[in-house]
């Protein structure tokens, strides 16, 4: 395959580690974007990248990168950049030797892998420690250090495993802030991470990955709709929450209420969404109750995780 | 037909990009030379290189040198090489630098940082083998030139006219070649064992031994070694005694060029697998 499209496609992708399972049967489309991969330890997301990334191969199945495979890596890896989750480096280099012995491996011109170097290291925010060896870096430095090498060369995919793993919530606020910069200007980002709330912010999709197997893919609220054995959850601003949830609940669909804690909102959770939205508009209309806002509460990727794989997502 | 299947091969082959393989190889060169060279897990490499000069220095320094024994040491210098360099400083040296080159980066987990870039798999295996190669012909090709000189320093005039008028530059032009084919050569068989199996060394310990007994095989698998080549290029051929003997190689007689090109073929068949394997080659660091 040769023609240049914009997706990352696994195509029936399987992968064996010996008698262990690592993915199995992986059909996926992902359009640029922030693409976030959930699941549990051992479920099989670093498998996955490493097999977009040609890390490991698959065992059966085909998987392409904006039409490319990684057999073609002169062309391959300038599209692609992966900020893995090994926390290892060539020994005795700078941050600085770090990033230009890889710039350089580009083919580009001492200049430019100057010029590229320091601007990735202006990026996460790391230039006054890009002078000192990488052995003497923090965990967070050290995950600073190689998303700026994911980063630096302008890849148009970038796949990060675990990228916010040490940072402090300052560092996780600027990662996150530069990850959607860079989902503004096109390009795909593929995320795994166990910090789902804080992910789930910039995620345009997701994909619930457990056992090796997809379990859901797509818009997240889409997901959550289609997790119809699971009652939603709405919150509902208003002026008189009380009156509102004993309206509510002379509906059958209506299975739990709890009062927001400011008084100011009641979260209900229905078993018939479109029932439920038919009655609040009645409510509404009637002019009982106020509404100030309404909101859906659980469909967040951490709501969804906790429905579909039943853990909170919290690390391990 | 054919001439137009050789010319879209010819067209294929014209149009890689060989200019960026190229540059990317001798950055990677570069970087391996600097990893080599400059680290303090060489110590070993270096003993093992300058070992038999650091005891030519000190015969050179508290021993005599009277003319008459200058074919003792030429022989001297001749055993240091037939039974010393090619069988024992070159075969470890090179089990050190060319395992570590793939095998190496697995274990200390850096080697996905290769992988990762936008070098065909094939340039780089051939680039860490250059490296490999320049490294360990800098060090055990520097300490043979360093050895010859300490060897016949000590004799004045007769040492020079043996050097400049007599047999020895051509001497110590074949001890340079003998070293050449086997970093070589040995340089392309560690770098595959490193790729094939997790420790290298029991297998390199096994090729030892192959190279022992690989005399009194049948002339067919007496190709398949390398010390099997480099036994004709040897410009004085001492006879082995004792527990020599063992390490001394006798070989069907063969001509110079023919021992060079076929060690030359075994290493392009060698490293010709060693391409085909890494393009198979997964990081799958929990298992080192």
């Amino acid at each position: 395959m040769t023609a240049m499209n914009d997706a990352i496609i696994f195509e029936n992708v399987s992968k064996f580690y010996g008698e262990v399972l690592g993915v199995n049967r992986v059909t996926l489309n992902i359009p640029p974007g922030v693409t976030t991969l959930v699941g549990p330890n051992g479920s099989g997301k670093t498998t996955l990248m490493n097999l977009m990334t040609g890390l490991v191969q698959p065992s059966s199945g085909h998987v392409s990168v904006l039409g490319l495979t990684h057999v073609d890596a002169d062309r391959f890896f300038r599209q692609v950049g992966y900020c893995t989750q090994f926390d290892s480096f060539p020994r005795r280099l700078t941050g600085w030797q770090f990033l230009l012995d890889s710039l350089l491996l580009h083919g580009m011109s001492e200049g430019d892998a100057l010029r590229l170097a320091d601007e990735a290291l202006q990026r996460v925010r790391l230039g006054n420690a890009a002078s000192h060896r990488i052995e003497s870096y923090s965990k967070g430095m050290r995950q600073k250090i190689r998303l700026a090498q994911a980063i630096a060369h302008h890849p148009h995919v970038l796949v990060l495993d675990e990228p916010l793993n040490g940072l402090d919530p300052m560092a996780r606020a600027e990662s996150l802030g530069l990850f959607q910069e860079l989902s503004r200007l096109g390009m795909h980002l593929v995320i795994s991470s166990h910090i789902l709330d804080e992910v789930d912010r910039i995620s345009d999709r997701v994909v619930l990955i457990t056992g090796g197997y997809i379990v859901a893919e797509g818009d997240i609220h889409q997901v959550r709709r289609e997790v119809r054995d699971k009652p939603m959850q709405v919150l509902i601003r208003c002026d008189q929450p009380e009156l509102l949830a004993s309206r509510m609940f002379t509906s059958n669909h209506c299975v739990e209420a709890r009062l927001h804690a400011d008084g100011k909102g009641v979260f209900l959770r229905t078993a018939d969404v479109d029932e439920f939205y038919r009655l609040l508009n009645q409510i509404a209309v009637e002019g009982l109750v106020t509404i100030e806002a309404v909101a859906p509460a659980d469909d967040d990727t951490l709501a969804i995780y906790q429905y579909l794989i039943g853990s909170d997502g919290s690390p391990s | 037909m054919k001439t137009e299947r050789m010319a879209a091969f010819a067209k294929s082959v014209l149009g890689q990009p060989w200019g960026l393989w190229w540059l990317q190889a001798r950055r990677l060169v570069r970087i391996e030379l600097r990893r080599n060279l400059f680290s303090w897990k060489a110590w070993w490499i270096y003993f093992l290189a300058f070992a038999p000069t650091a005891i030519l220095l000190i015969h050179l320094l508290f021993e005599t040198h009277p003319a008459f024994l200058l074919t003792d040491d030429t022989n001297v210098l001749a055993g240091i090489v037939q039974f010393y360099y090619i069988r024992l400083g070159v075969f470890f040296g090179c089990l050190s630098i060319f395992s570590r080159l793939i095998r190496g980066e697995m274990v200390e987990r850096s080697l996905h940082y290769f992988l990762l870039a936008p070098v065909r798999r094939e340039v780089l295996l051939l680039a860490k083998f250059a490296a490999g190669s320049l490294s360990a012909l800098l060090l055990f090709g520097s300490a043979m030139i360093a050895d010859f000189a300490l060897v016949y320093a000590g004799f004045g005039a007769a040492g020079q006219e043996y050097v400049f008028s007599g047999p020895g530059l051509s001497q110590i032009e074949a001890y340079l070649a003998i070293i050449v084919l086997a970093c070589l050569g040995y340089g392309a068989v560690f770098l595959l064992l490193s790729m094939l199996l997790r420790n290298p060394t029991p297998a390199a310990m096994l090729v030892l031994a192959w190279e022992a007994i690989n005399p009194v095989m049948p002339s067919v698998l007496q190709k398949i070694s390398v010390v099997s080549y480099l036994r004709h290029l040897m410009p004085i051929t001492i006879p082995g005694q004792g527990i020599f003997a063992l390490l001394t190689v006798q070989t069907e007689p063969v001509a110079g060029w023919e021992a060079a090109i076929g060690l030359l073929a075994l290493i392009a068949v060698v490293l010709a697998f060693s391409c085909f394997r890494i393009r198979r080659l997964e990081i799958r660091y929990t298992t080192e």
